[in-house]
């Protein structure tokens, strides 16, 4: 066991020190660590614009993507030099939230299912920022059972036709392509009749429509497909081969969102630390350390268990089921680090001003967020389903659906 | 960065669990619970023999000069097969504190017999039933000799040596008694796992040598507790990772309505929280391992997040492997409450659940100040 870099690792440490103290967009710092959870705050300046500047630059000196192979526009870098460059990059890593689902979970779909002619088109300008992805899988009516969508995507010649509807699609109106799972048999059991495309977004028939969220801001989408074409080499896979696709999706969504997930922990401890109570600081309060004990312990233990990972991953293994741990942890952890948190404000933890409430109404924006991590990318139910089914072997629930071809499922309405 | 344990100690690792499911099954355990012996003899000389003992212990004392990290995973061993020896007191304590502070003579004599196991030592430091302070320690030292009692010893009814925390005219300070020398008396105490021996212990002017520093003893307490702390927390989630597998087992077999009972969501997400409990704290405790066998500055607070985590998982898993048992999992007869018995025991005599969140603040706001 041994926590210190290697020499290589120090040296790999010391180039992208060197790097980002000469190019990091330090007029940026202050307002990027006063961004609301959730949100990137680059003050008087355009997030957008910013991010891609920021991609930009990265891209041109070898620092962005820097996992993916050089032709595709990373660096070749292993596992442990990307944990390196996430910590050296720090805060200026909030930029990068925009593309967050096209590095994390579509290029690396791409990567493992198209065609060489089509990732040299792509993969390139996903890593420098300059196009950005949407990952188009949730529907009205399949979120968790995600294999029972119905968006169809019907041969004609050398083109498909897709028809349909997404929902929840993430940053779907500022995106140039999305990965997108269609129904291409409806005869078959559901799981067998799915096909995953690669779709232009501004393609004709395309509607991208902006929901309000809960929280008040605009980060997810719907989108409406009328008679869209995509040609057949924009699939990506076998026909009706989408669900395995779709693993491999899924599979890097853990990754991506499980790393380095937000608990709230720094910020709680921080209030914890300095707020007064009658009785004296609050930190002196029994049931105050008790609670701070607890959720240092998950804190922790989520950074080693990430610790772990890394580990596996550089000996080679994949990251497998357990790694469904670390959003299940930190999205209900977050919800009640704010709750608490507000508790200890009396009415002004009501505020919502970020002029006058407590830390720019950090924890507000925290509680107004955090229900969304216990349902983006696989909600709480689904995740303890996948840890007690995929890592502990429990029997599979009992289905309904089991076996029955895709239109002869019950649906409810 | 390499966070894992190396082929080397989990090597020791499966060689200690393979002699403890062959020589540690539940029978054993049950003999001493039951009162028919006070510790499991034949398995403390048999993990003598493998030098197990012996492996924290500096060579030059008789001991491996192993290293931490394989005390780590045998400890681990130990708790997933509840084994009813005395390691943690003899040696995660007795032991830790003569290599922490003893002189020379002192570690001579000791080490090498603690190394072997044919001295079996403990630390004798709690008077009272309440948490424990600098002002509840009464037992009292003129130097020389000792008196007063110790309301409750772990293993102090099969101690050779006890290394006691005593009132001097310096304040408090640690003791070496030689227990099977006279004026020492001892009955052994009822507690909520009889798996383990506890006694109160009584000293009537009984030969004491000081260790350590005088007036130094509640700091060399808490520095020896922490370092425990690490071991005490494999214990931990050794056992606990043994009740989640009973429990998984149990719930693929037994049906009910029709269909295994692990199918029902109810137990299967209550099932999936105490894995993620156990994973949290497994790897705080690897941390924590290396914090110890580097001695590294942050290492109480590392202890401390281990001990907390894995005392929160030991204490989930044990309770609700008694849930998913149903009616069965409340019997004597099958193994669920041995397991709930030792977690609770294991929670306690390291001082409880608040007292370590509580080490585990101040130790923050401590590194934090520096
Ligand atoms: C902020 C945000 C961003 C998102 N971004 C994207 C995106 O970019 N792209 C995308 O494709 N999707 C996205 N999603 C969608 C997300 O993946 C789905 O919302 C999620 O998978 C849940 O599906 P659902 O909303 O249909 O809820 P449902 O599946 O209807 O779930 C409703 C409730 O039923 C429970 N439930 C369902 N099935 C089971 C079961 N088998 N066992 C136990 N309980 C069950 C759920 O846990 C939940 O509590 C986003 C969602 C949010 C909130």
């Amino acid at each position: 066991m041994d926590f210190s870099d290697t020499r290589e690792e120090a040296e790999f440490r010391q180039e992208a020190r060197q790097w980002l103290s000469e190019n990091a967009p330090t007029h940026l710092e202050e307002s990027l660590a006063s961004s609301g959870f959730g949100r990137t705050n680059t003050g008087d300046n355009d997030p957008l614009a910013e991010a891609k500047k920021w991609q930009k630059k990265k891209s041109e000196a070898g620092w962005a993507c820097i996992q993916w192979p050089k032709e595709y526009g990373g660096r070749g870098a292993t596992p442990i030099q990307s944990v390196i460059w996430n910590q050296e990059e720090g805060i200026y890593g909030r930029l990068s939230a925009t593309f967050i689902i096209g590095h994390g979970m579509c290029g690396p779909t791409v990567m493992a299912y198209a065609s060489e002619e089509l990732k040299q088109k792509y993969l390139p300008k996903l890593s420098s920022g300059e196009e950005i992805w949407c990952q188009l899988f949730s529907e009205p009516a399949s979120g968790s059972d995600l294999a029972g969508l119905r968006t169809k995507a019907e041969k004609d010649g050398d083109e498909w036709v897709i028809n349909g509807q997404k929902i929840w699609t993430s940053g779907a109106q500022h995106s140039d392509y999305g990965i997108l799972i269609t129904r291409t048999d409806p005869e078959v059991p559901k799981h067998q009749g799915l096909t995953m495309f690669i779709l232009n977004m501004k393609a004709e028939g395309v509607d991208v429509r902006p929901i309000k969220q809960a929280n008040g801001d605009s980060g997810f989408n719907e989108v409406y497909f009328e008679n869209v074409r995509i040609t057949d080499d924009h699939r990506l896979g076998a026909v009706g081969g989408g669900w395995q696709v779709s693993l491999t999706t899924l599979m890097n969504e853990r990754l991506a969102i499980g790393g380095g997930i937000a608990t709230g922990y720094p910020e709680i401890k921080e209030l914890l630390e300095s707020l007064p109570l009658a009785g004296g600081k609050a930190i002196d309060n029994p049931a105050v350390r008790s609670k701070l004990a607890d959720w240092h312990c998950k804190a922790a233990g989520l950074k080693n268990t990430a610790s772990r990972a890394i580990t596996a991953l550089s000996k080679g293994d994949t990251p497998g089921p357990e790694n469904s741990i670390g959003k299940l942890v930190a999205g209900s952890m977050m919800q009640d680090v704010a709750k608490f948190a507000l508790d200890l404000q009396g009415l002004g933890g009501i505020m919502m001003d970020p002029e006058v409430a407590e830390g720019t109404a950090r924890f507000q924006a925290m509680l107004m967020r955090s229900p969304a991590v216990r349902i983006e990318g696989g909600t709480d139910q689904i995740l303890r389903n996948i840890i007690a089914e995929r890592v502990l072997g429990l029997p599979a629930d009992m289905r309904a659906d089991k076996g029955l071809p895709f239109n002869k499922i019950p649906s409810g309405n | 960065m390499n966070f894992d344990f190396s082929d080397q100690e989990k090597l020791i690792r499966d060689q200690t669990g393979r002699f403890l499911g062959d020589n540690c099954k539940s029978e054993e355990v049950r003999r001493v619970l039951e009162g028919n012996d006070s510790y499991a003899r034949e398995l403390w000389s048999g993990l003598a023999n493998m030098g197990l003992m012996a492996t924290a212990i500096p060579e030059a004392y008789g001991g491996v000069g192993g290293g931490y990290l394989g005390l780590c995973v045998i400890a681990e061993q130990l708790g997933a097969h509840l084994a009813p020896v005395p390691m943690s007191s003899s040696i995660y304590l007795a032991a830790e504190a003569i290599t922490l502070y003893g002189d020379e003579s002192q570690k001579e004599t000791w080490l090498p017999k603690l190394a072997t196991g044919e001295t079996i030592g403990t630390l004798a430091a709690v008077e009272t039933v309440q948490e424990m302070t600098p002002e509840s320690i009464n037992v009292e030292s003129d130097g020389k000799t000792i008196s007063g009692t110790k309301l409750i010893v772990p293993d102090g009814g099969i101690a050779d040596i006890a290394v006691v925390l005593a009132r001097s005219t310096d304040g408090l300070s640690m003791f070496i008694v030689d227990l099977n020398e006279g004026a020492v008396s001892r009955t052994n105490v009822d507690t909520v796992d009889p798996s383990k021996n506890s006694a109160s212990i009584t000293f009537n002017g009984a030969p004491a040598e000081l260790l350590g520093e005088a007036g130094n003893g509640w700091s060399m307490l808490q520095d020896i507790y922490d370092r425990a702390a690490v071991l005490f927390a494999f214990e931990q989630i050794g056992g606990a990772q043994k009740v989640l597998d009973m429990a998984v087992d149990y719930a693929k077999q037994r049906f009910a309505f029709g269909r295994p009972i692990g199918s029902f969501q109810g137990l299967k997400h209550m099932m999936a929280d105490m894995y993620v409990a156990l994973k949290l704290a497994e790897s705080n405790c690897f941390y924590a391992a290396w914090a110890l066998a580097n001695n590294a500055a942050d290492l109480s607070t590392a202890a401390a997040t281990a001990r907390v985590s894995a005392t929160q998982a030991f204490q989930l898993c044990s309770r609700d492997n008694i849930q998913v048992h149903g009616g069965m999992g409340f019997t004597w007869e099958v193994d669920c409450h041995l397991f709930y018995r030792r977690s609770n025991y294991l929670t306690l005599v390291l001082g409880g659940l608040s007292v370590w969140e509580n080490r585990l603040i101040e130790s923050l706001s401590a590194s934090k100040a520096a």
